[in-house]
């Protein structure tokens, strides 16, 4: 019994101590499954999806936009068979639909931002669109900037 | 008198909150990663797509030429720039598709290789990123 008693112990200790305090998904939870699609029913989780999902969008920019450097270290001709690629229908869709999640994600995060990091001043907390203004007001600039660059005839 | 300040005395060495026990964890790091590339994306990512992907193919923009482009990337701040531009948001893209799986589709069973691919892949764009710039 005192050795059962022990044997308890130590058991819950190093538990403590070792690998169950801080496994991120504890294998000894219950835990109901969900159906796959969970987040279909409500608007919320939906937009949480198409956030997440937005990433792929992300990636498939950079994808991209490696093929377009390589390209480039390659010659003319090289970077002129990518722009050709880049007008086949496929990829004019794929960058459509990249193009929707792309903006979807810069106004989430724009709309995050003072939640993420709400400023203060003074006590207060600075209202939200002071934050998400100056936000806008950055990718316009830049936006502006690069699109100067790109298209001034040198 | 005693009981109480022996209670007072557990009270105080119980730890504040759950976390205090915690290892410091690596979550954070990611997530800087993660919340960095997130602005990248945000700010940089719709004129580039919109003009490379949308305004040139389609002809709504003149298309810059190749003697044009290449001046301007291999100009050093351009370099930089794009640099970050493929870096950053691919650590962004592999924080929220390893959550995306685990969240979304609720792949739960195969979280070390879900990892693995993601920030492998992040590593591997940074490093190709790095070498056609060099190379550029």
């Amino acid at each position: 019994m005192t050795d059962q008693t022990i044997a308890g112990k130590t058991m819950t200790d190093q538990s403590m101590t070792d690998q169950a305090a801080r496994t991120e998904f504890h294998p000894r939870w219950y835990r109901k499954r969900l159906s796959t699609w969970w987040w279909l029913g409500e608007w919320h989780y939906l937009t949480f999806i198409l956030r997440e999902l937005s990433s792929l969008s992300v990636a498939w920019f950079v994808v991209l936009t490696l093929f377009q450097l390589r390209a480039l270290s390659r010659g003319p001709e090289s970077y002129s068979r990518f722009t050709d690629r880049l007008q086949s229908p496929i990829t004019i869709a794929l960058n459509a639909i990249a193009f929707c999640f792309i903006v979807f994600h810069t106004i989430t995060w724009f709309n995050a931002a003072p939640r993420a990091m709400p400023v203060r001043m003074g006590g207060k907390r600075v209202p939200k669109l002071l934050v998400t203004i100056p936000n806008y007001a950055l990718l316009f600039v830049v936006s502006a900037f690069v699109a100067w660059l790109l298209l001034r005839t040198p | 008198m005693i009981e109480r300040s022996t209670t007072e005395q557990s009270m105080s060495e119980r730890p504040k909150g759950g976390r205090s026990t915690d290892k410091p964890s690596d979550e954070a790091f990611f997530w800087l990663l993660f919340s960095a590339g997130g602005v990248v994306a945000a700010v940089l990512i719709p004129i580039q797509l919109f003009l490379f992907g949308l305004a040139f193919p389609l002809g709504w923009l003149p298309q810059p030429s190749y003697e044009h482009v290449i001046a301007l990337a291999r100009s050093p701040l351009a370099r930089i720039y794009l640099f970050v531009l493929c870096s950053l948001p691919l650590f962004h893209w592999a924080h929220r598709f390893r959550f995306t799986l685990y969240d979304g589709l609720q792949v739960k069973h195969l979280n070390e290789v879900i990892f693995a691919f993601c920030y492998g892949g992040a590593l591997l764009g940074t490093a190709l990123a790095a070498y056609l710039l060099w190379m550029i």
